[in-house]
């Protein structure tokens, strides 16, 4: 059943691969999707071009919704995927300098590298930009590990938090993404007029 | 340059949707886990960071965890991922003729400002990253899709930090009023 021992079945090289494959769709899916142009990207932030949350909110509803049946069905052993534990704090702080760092500069990491990829000069200084990023921290995170480790929760899910089952989550996630464009198609109508 | 002339050539967000959701499926059915960037990113300039002061990354925890002694940072998936990212971006471009060497900015700002700004944005995002355990890709995408409270909140974060200060740096990225 999966998931896969990908070493154990195809050897570290055969492992490396099949991930260089899958991060070949990553970036070819990111770039034919126009995440390359730090223009479109920014654009969501003034209501102009909805692709982020559009892209975004709808590859979460799908592979959720793929993981939920898979595992009713008994092809996916939901307790082998890896769900990342909640560190609430950290989290929280870390997505707001995100955020800011993001309308700023206008990508984020995985975009940035499509950018790159394309030779476009702005997503390469954002890419130093977030290299400089990475290492600061790591020299920097022992001042700050007690905030670093702060909101631990674990492995918590949204049906343990809601106490509803993870079917009904599924399918509220899916109304609130539905809703969501809706309501930012209606903004942009609103900011822009019909016509775009 | 023209924005409606290149927009046909985008697929529609839908689309790119769906095809990214089923890929995020298939890398949890596959490995059991989600996409990711910014985490094989940092491996990256540990790696290089460890070819210069190898003694110094020995020395530093959080490093270390992943280049001290015989460690080798780039013997983990993230790193063969963002390396695929590189190649998919790049073929992607170059069928719609989008590898050109440019530099893409709002209608009001300087292409020098711009890439300040990009290279400013670029250290908060880091930063960030690595405060928040992931990026967009491996905290709001992959934690997002399994349910994660925490990944929730931090999409959330994110959405709430680009959208607090949207308005104040609108000279950025929008024509002039």
């Amino acid at each position: 059943m999966a998931p896969y021992d990908l070493v154990g079945y195809f050897g570290l090289t055969g492992s490396y691969l099949i991930y260089i494959a899958i991060g070949f769709a990553f970036g070819f899916i990111l770039e034919s999707s126009g995440f390359g142009d730090a223009r479109r990207l920014a654009a969501q932030f003034y209501f102009s071009d909805l692709r982020v949350v559009k892209v975004m909110f709808t590859a979460i509803v799908v592979a959720m919704t793929l993981i939920f049946w898979s595992t009713a069905l008994g092809l996916l052993d939901y307790n082998q995927i890896w769900v990342k534990p909640t560190y609430l704090w950290p989290g929280i702080v870390g997505g707001l300098v995100m955020g800011v760092g993001f309308i700023l500069g206008g990508y984020c990491p995985g975009t940035s590298l499509v950018s790159v990829a394309t030779l476009k000069i702005d997503g390469m200084f954002f890419l130093l930009g977030h290299i400089a990023g990475v290492l600061v921290f790591g020299e920097t995170v022992d001042s700050i590990n007690e905030f670093w480790n702060s909101g631990h929760l674990g492995f918590f899910t949204l049906p343990e938090l809601l106490h509803l089952g993870t079917g009904v989550v599924v399918f509220l996630v899916a109304c609130l993404a539905i809703a969501m464009f809706l309501g930012f198609e209606w903004l942009r109508g609103a900011i822009y007029g019909k016509t775009q | 340059m023209n924005g409606s002339t290149e927009k046909t050539q985008y697929w529609n967000p839908y689309v790119g949707g769906i095809l990214l959701g089923i890929l995020l499926f298939f890398s949890f059915f596959l490995a059991g886990h989600g996409l990711g960037a910014s985490g094989g990113v940092n491996r990256i300039a540990v790696a290089v960071e460890d070819l210069v002061v190898p003694e110094h990354v020995d020395k530093t925890p959080y490093i270390a965890k992943m280049a001290g002694g015989d460690r080798d940072p780039l013997a983990h998936w993230l790193v063969w991922e963002v390396a695929g990212i590189l190649l998919g971006g790049f073929a992607s471009g170059l069928l719609r003729g989008r590898v050109r060497l440019q530099t893409y900015r709002g209608p009001q700002i300087s292409t020098r400002a711009r890439w300040a700004y990009a290279f400013a944005g670029g250290i908060l995002m880091g930063y960030g990253a690595r405060l928040a355990r992931g990026c967009t890709s491996g905290q709001a995408l992959s934690g997002g899709a399994v349910m994660s409270v925490g990944s929730w909140t931090f999409m959330l974060a994110v959405f709430a930090g680009g959208y607090g200060l949207a308005w104040f740096v609108r000279r950025l990225w929008q024509p002039e009023a």
